[in-house]
């Protein structure tokens, strides 16, 4: 643990530090994930994939390369990006839940590369990555990441990503580049999770390709849909509450994952489309400020 | 040598196959990918082992069981997680939900028995028959000969009797065939039923071909069933079986030929490699989209 954190560990306990640093990674890797899925509709099941080639990527950089911090979580996100750049090409012809299939092999083909993968410790798994990852930098990243998602959705290129999810043959034909820019947003999703998870590896000390297997990718599309597609606070909420659920339930010990598995089929029937799913943050300002001018009235 | 792999391959593909077609007929109907598929087949597994270890039931009656008890099981997740979401929400919270029973069921196997492998105990006699150069078990005749008939009386089911032509009509329009008087919530409980009891097959066999049975081990066997599927063409009765023999096949090749270590990504890697040179899988057929 470096200085910055122990001198915030006087005011806030250990553990809850922790799943504050937590969280504020899986924002980020929900964010990018939204970015595809949530926003564009390009049904992602392998965002885990990219957050271990930032992983390792941005470790083995640190480790036996001396990139620095930053240089080393930018390379991997880098590299994820490219990565994702090169999933995003079949994208063209595919669609749907062949699409989830490919991004399903893709991120097990990763997954048994690593296991294999001799500077990355094989099924053993890398340890020793230097910790600079604390609270402020990840906190620091995860709201430059929000400031800029938010500017992006409201941006011409935004709403044209929403043109795409919604109808794909009516955005093409309003002379939307419905390629180019299904590339961009799995480019621009995967260099999320590849920061993601280089902040992961530099906070976590010890990384196995086993903590990137298809569990976790399912974990980060659960946050995405959970709180509802394709909006931002939506993700957010599905992060914090994917993030905290676990540590909440660990007073039921060992049927954790049972009460988990049950909470996700109660919210979805009971919030089919995700908590914020149907809500807009502009039509609840609306709202409460009618409320407002009828008391005056009253 | 490669007639013996050619043999292995087609055994493990007829046991993927069988769980495919539970994920392309529901798929075909619904459009959900039902992530618990797996996990019904790794109930189905256990199921075998029970009547088996406790009941002294041989290993056909066992099967029959056990896909008796996968079938209620199957309606009941349709009932539960399902059928709420129907129609009113996109297909994502159904797969959420789905994700969601997937944990659910896994976790409370791994609580009643434990995490460890189980074994089968000795159901069928350790037999080989010597067919030329190839040596034959007896277990792979029996997993080859149950698939085929059960794929077969599949494709009867659903190319010559009432129900049959029902989920035909429900995969091709729900509501139009809702309109034409068809109840469609009973042909979608049906289908789940028929999906679970092939899959709950598939896991009896599996488990005493392979001699364990865990409570993980439908995530995988999962993965790789609806990567068949998709191989195929999801919704492709014909082509899940295709699908699961070729996926089978590859996987057992690449093991002997290339590498071990590489199991799972060559067989994921194949699947890509299909999907680039026909999107549609092999028996998918293409559809043209409009607005």
């Amino acid at each position: 643990m470096n200085a910055l954190d122990a001198t915030l560990t006087q005011y806030i306990d250990p553990y809850y530090l922790r799943i504050m640093i937590l969280l504020g990674i899986n924002i980020i890797l929900a964010l990018g994930l939204n970015l595809i899925t949530g926003v564009t509709g390009q049904l992602s099941m392998g965002h885990a994939g990219f957050m271990s080639i930032g992983a390792y990527t941005s470790a083995i950089l640190s480790m036996q390369f001396g990139f620095s911090y930053l240089m080393a979580l930018l390379t991997g996100a880098a590299v994820a990006a490219f990565f994702g750049f090169l999933i995003g090409i079949p994208t063209l012809r595919l669609e749907g839940d062949y699409l989830a299939m490919v991004t399903i092999g893709f991120a097990e083909i990763i997954r048994v590369f690593f296991l294999n993968f001799e500077p990355g410790g094989r099924a053993v798994g890398l340890s020793g990555i230097p910790q600079h990852t604390n609270f402020i930098t990840v906190w620091l990243i995860a709201l430059i990441i929000i400031a800029l998602n938010t500017r992006l959705l409201k941006s011409r290129m935004g709403r044209a990503f929403y043109a795409i999810r919604e109808n794909e043959i009516a955005a093409a034909s309003t002379g939307i580049d419905t390629t180019r820019l299904k590339i961009l947003a799995f480019t621009a999703g995967s260099f999320l999770g590849g920061l993601g998870g280089g902040l992961y590896s530099h906070y976590m000390y010890y990384i196995n390709p086993q903590d990137f297997g298809f569990m976790k990718s399912i974990e980060l599309l659960n946050m995405v849909i959970l709180g509802g597609m394709g909006s931002i606070p939506g993700t957010i909420l599905g992060s914090f509450i994917l993030t905290l659920a676990p540590e909440m339930l660990r007073i039921v010990a060992e049927y954790r994952l049972l009460f988990y598995g049950a909470l996700l089929v109660i919210l979805m029937i009971f919030r089919p489309n995700g908590i914020l799913g149907d809500v807009r943050i502009y039509d609840l300002k609306k709202r409460w400020g009618r409320k407002e001018v009828k008391t005056c009235q009253s | 040598m490669f007639w013996e792999q050619l043999l292995n391959g087609l055994t493990l593909g007829s046991t993927y196959a069988l769980i495919a077609l539970g994920y392309t007929m529901v798929y075909g109907i619904v459009q959900l990918i039902n992530f618990a598929h797996g996990e019904i087949y790794m109930f189905g597994a256990f199921a075998g082992l029970i009547l088996v270890s406790f009941f002294g039931f041989n290993l056909i009656a066992a099967m029959l069981v056990a896909m008796l008890f996968c079938m209620l099981l199957g309606i009941l997740v349709e009932r539960i997680a399902y059928r709420p979401l129907r129609g009113k929400s996109s297909r994502l919270s159904a797969l959420i939900s789905a994700i969601g029973v997937s944990i659910f069921l896994s976790t409370l196997m791994a609580l009643m028995a434990g995490t460890n492998t189980h074994r089968y105990p000795e159901v069928i006699a350790h037999q080989t028959y010597h067919l030329g150069s190839l040596d034959l078990s007896l277990m792979q005749i029996l997993i080859l000969a149950v698939s085929a008939l059960l794929m077969i009386g599949l494709q009867f089911m659903v190319q010559k009797t009432r129900i049959g032509k029902a989920m035909r009509a429900c995969s091709q329009d729900l509501d139009a065939s809702y309109l034409m008087g068809i109840n469609v919530n009973r042909v979608i409980s049906f289908t789940f039923a028929v999906g679970s009891a092939l899959a709950a097959a598939g896991g009896v066999m599996v488990g005493v071909y392979y001699n364990a049975v865990w409570p993980y081990m439908g995530m995988m066997a999962g993965l790789k069933a609806f990567a068949a599927a998709v191989m195929g063409g999801i919704g492709s009765i014909p082509g899940a079986m295709i699908g699961g023999l070729s996926l089978g096949i590859m996987e057992i090749m690449g093991v002997a030929y290339l590498s071990s270590s590489y199991k799972d990504a060559i067989a994921f890697g194949m699947l890509i490699l299909v999907l680039l040179i026909r999107p549609q899988g092999l028996m998918g057929q293409k559809i043209s989209k409009k607005v």
